[in-house]
């Protein structure tokens, strides 16, 4: 995995071959690229930019930043950004110490670690919809779990669902809840590829496990680290299924509480039909992702290993 | 004799954890075997008196279990062979072609990456009524089949292939096309059993863009036939939760037969997240 040059490769073949047969093998892959990842992209920048579109006529009038404005001063939108925000700021590092703690755990052991593994990966390839139902259940403020195990402690019944103040802890919750099966894979792949010896000259020296895990785990896990940190944060700015499945789909809750950005988009280009206000929308969200992205890029250059 | 106890103590923890993933699934099992009145009783019932197996029997009376099975494995595989197809071919030209505009198609498959796919939805779902392709399979395959990251990745597994063996096929009078499927494949199962892993599983969870282009129970995968038994049934808990379990058995069993290479699969190309 040495060769990372994107400019142009080292050949492997040593000899260079010219030949227009290449292009044929890229056809089928570039035509699905073009139309439909490419073609939107552009498309959605225009429409972004559009004071009013109707999609069907494909008829747009008016250029300027008027969608931006209206997008960014819309009280859903903001209620949005900052749910979104609920979810990245605390939903993550909530989730990312949980998830360090138990690949720390797991990897400590010297037997069932699989066992565990194979457990706490589960919530990955189980479909978020249906979890969401049994979340929706185990939250309702009448019959649910939740509340019935708070009582034990003297909190009093919450309405997780419809107290427009708690729906985004709820979904924050379930973000946790659905997002530490990658995290945790992750995160034992890093811990597996330390050279055991550190540790065994470790034992041999005595050192004290806190100074281990801050003078050896750390910085050798410090890449892996920075990857899940970046992605977790790229995946919470994308929430929506939790939102989507823990609601009946026509609202994210009493007064649209629950909002996310891409619920946002999705709402008003679907549900509103206000094509150029869901663009802009899409273009702000990617944005934000580019940015994120330039980081990821950033972080993964400075620590050289790769995940 | 610290050790111990400190080991014990990060067992017990494990423990916890693994009961507190586990509670939702068990729970939902459980209440999808009791009957209306256990499942919504305060304080809540954990577990039935007597199972109720017709609960299973009513959700497929209900909804057409089957068909969303169907219609959910018809999707994800033919994506995930399509995928696969597509991928393969791409990357393979980058590694032993050299032609004009390489450099920046190259370029536009590391870009794309970067793109989430939720930005796509809009335009992508007016394309597909102009196509006339809303409430068809190929309106919720084809536009997911091309991602930049599998053909980066699947390129850097061909790099990896010693150029003797190329030549040595060419000697022997081995076309390019015939290379690929006798060579490079084989030799690259691995890779192309990660990437037909996270492309199968990301596929049969997807939801936003089939939730907009299936129209009807012919085309709808799980996740979105279930949503629709859940207005069906309303407030009936018991029901949904058979549902959902029917739901989550199929890629559940999935993942225990495969679970090894999974697991795998996904720490190492599960980056793109």
């Amino acid at each position: 995995m040495s060769r990372k040059k994107i400019g142009r490769p080292e050949n492997p073949l040593g000899n260079t071959r010219f030949s227009g047969r290449a292009y044929l093998y890229l056809l089928p892959a570039f035509l699905v690229l073009a139309v439909f990842v490419l073609y939107p992209i552009v498309m959605t920048l225009r429409m972004g930019f559009y004071e009013s579109y109707v999609y069907l006529t494909d008829v747009g009038s008016g250029f300027g930043l008027s969608s931006f404005r209206y997008v960014l001063r819309d009280p859903a939108f903001q209620l949005a950004i900052r749910n979104t925000l609920i979810i990245v700021l605390v939903g993550v590092p909530i989730t990312i110490a949980l998830a360090l703690g138990a690949a720390l755990f797991i990897n400590s052991l010297t037997r069932g670690r699989g066992v565990f593994q194979t457990i706490y990966f589960i919530p990955y390839v189980t479909s978020t919809i249906a979890i969401g139902l049994a979340f929706r259940w185990l939250f309702h403020s009448d019959y649910g779990y939740v509340n019935y195990v708070l009582s034990f402690f003297g909190v009093a019944p919450q309405k997780w669902l419809t107290d427009p103040n708690l729906t985004v802890v709820s979904v924050t919750i379930f973000t946790i809840w659905n997002g530490l099966a990658f995290k945790i894979v992750l995160f034992l792949a890093g811990l597996q590829k330390i050279d055991p010896q550190y540790y065994q000259a470790a034992r041999i020296d005595g050192t004290p496990p806190r100074r281990v895990f801050f003078r050896i785990t750390m910085p050798l896990l410090s890449s892996t680290f920075w990857m899940v940190v970046i992605v977790s944060v790229i995946h919470a700015f994308k929430t929506y299924n939790e939102v989507y499945s823990m609601y009946d789909g026509k609202s994210a809750g009493p007064g649209n509480s629950a909002i996310t950005i891409v619920y946002y988009i999705y709402d008003m280009f679907f549900n509103r039909s206000q094509v150029h206000y869901a663009s802009a929308a899409a273009i702000i969200f990617l944005l934000i992702v580019l940015a994120l992205t330039a980081l990821q890029k950033w972080i993964s250059k400075r620590f050289v290993h790769y995940v | 004799m610290q050790r111990r106890i400190g080991q014990s103590i990060k067992l017990i923890l494990l423990i916890l954890g693994a009961f507190l993933m586990m509670f939702p699934f068990i729970w939902m099992l459980a209440t999808s075997l009791k009957t209306l009145p256990e499942a919504t009783a305060i304080p809540p019932i954990m577990f039935p008196e007597t199972p109720q197996f017709g609960n299973y029997l009513e959700a497929l009376q209900v909804a057409p279990f089957g068909l969303y099975l169907r219609n959910s494995i018809l999707v994800a595989g033919i994506a995930t062979l399509l995928t696969l197809a597509l991928t393969v071919l791409a990357a393979y030209a980058f590694t032993i072609y050299e032609f004009r505009g390489k450099t920046v198609m190259f370029f536009l498959c590391l870009a794309t990456m970067m793109i989430p796919s939720e930005l796509l939805i809009i335009q992508n779902f007016i394309t597909i009524s102009k196509l006339h392709w809303v409430n068809t399979f190929q309106g919720i395959i084809i536009p997911t089949l091309a991602s930049g990251f599998y053909i980066y990745m699947m390129r850097e597994y061909f790099m990896q292939i010693p150029s003797v063996l190329y030549k040595a096929a060419k000697v022997d009078g081995c076309g390019d096309f015939r290379y690929l499927m006798r060579i490079m494949l084989p030799m690259n199962k691995n890779a192309i059993a990660t990437i037909g892993i996270l492309t199968f599983i990301s596929q049969w969870n997807s939801f936003i863009w089939p939730l907009m282009v299936a129209k009807d129970d012919s085309h709808r995968v799980m996740a979105i036939g279930l949503l629709h038994f859940r207005d069906a049934v309303s407030s009936q808990v018991n029901l949904q939760m058979a549902g959902a379990t029917i739901v989550i058995l199929p890629m559940l069993i999935f993942y225990l037969v495969f679970r090894k290479q999974i697991i795998e699969g996904v720490s190492r190309g599960g980056i793109k997240g």
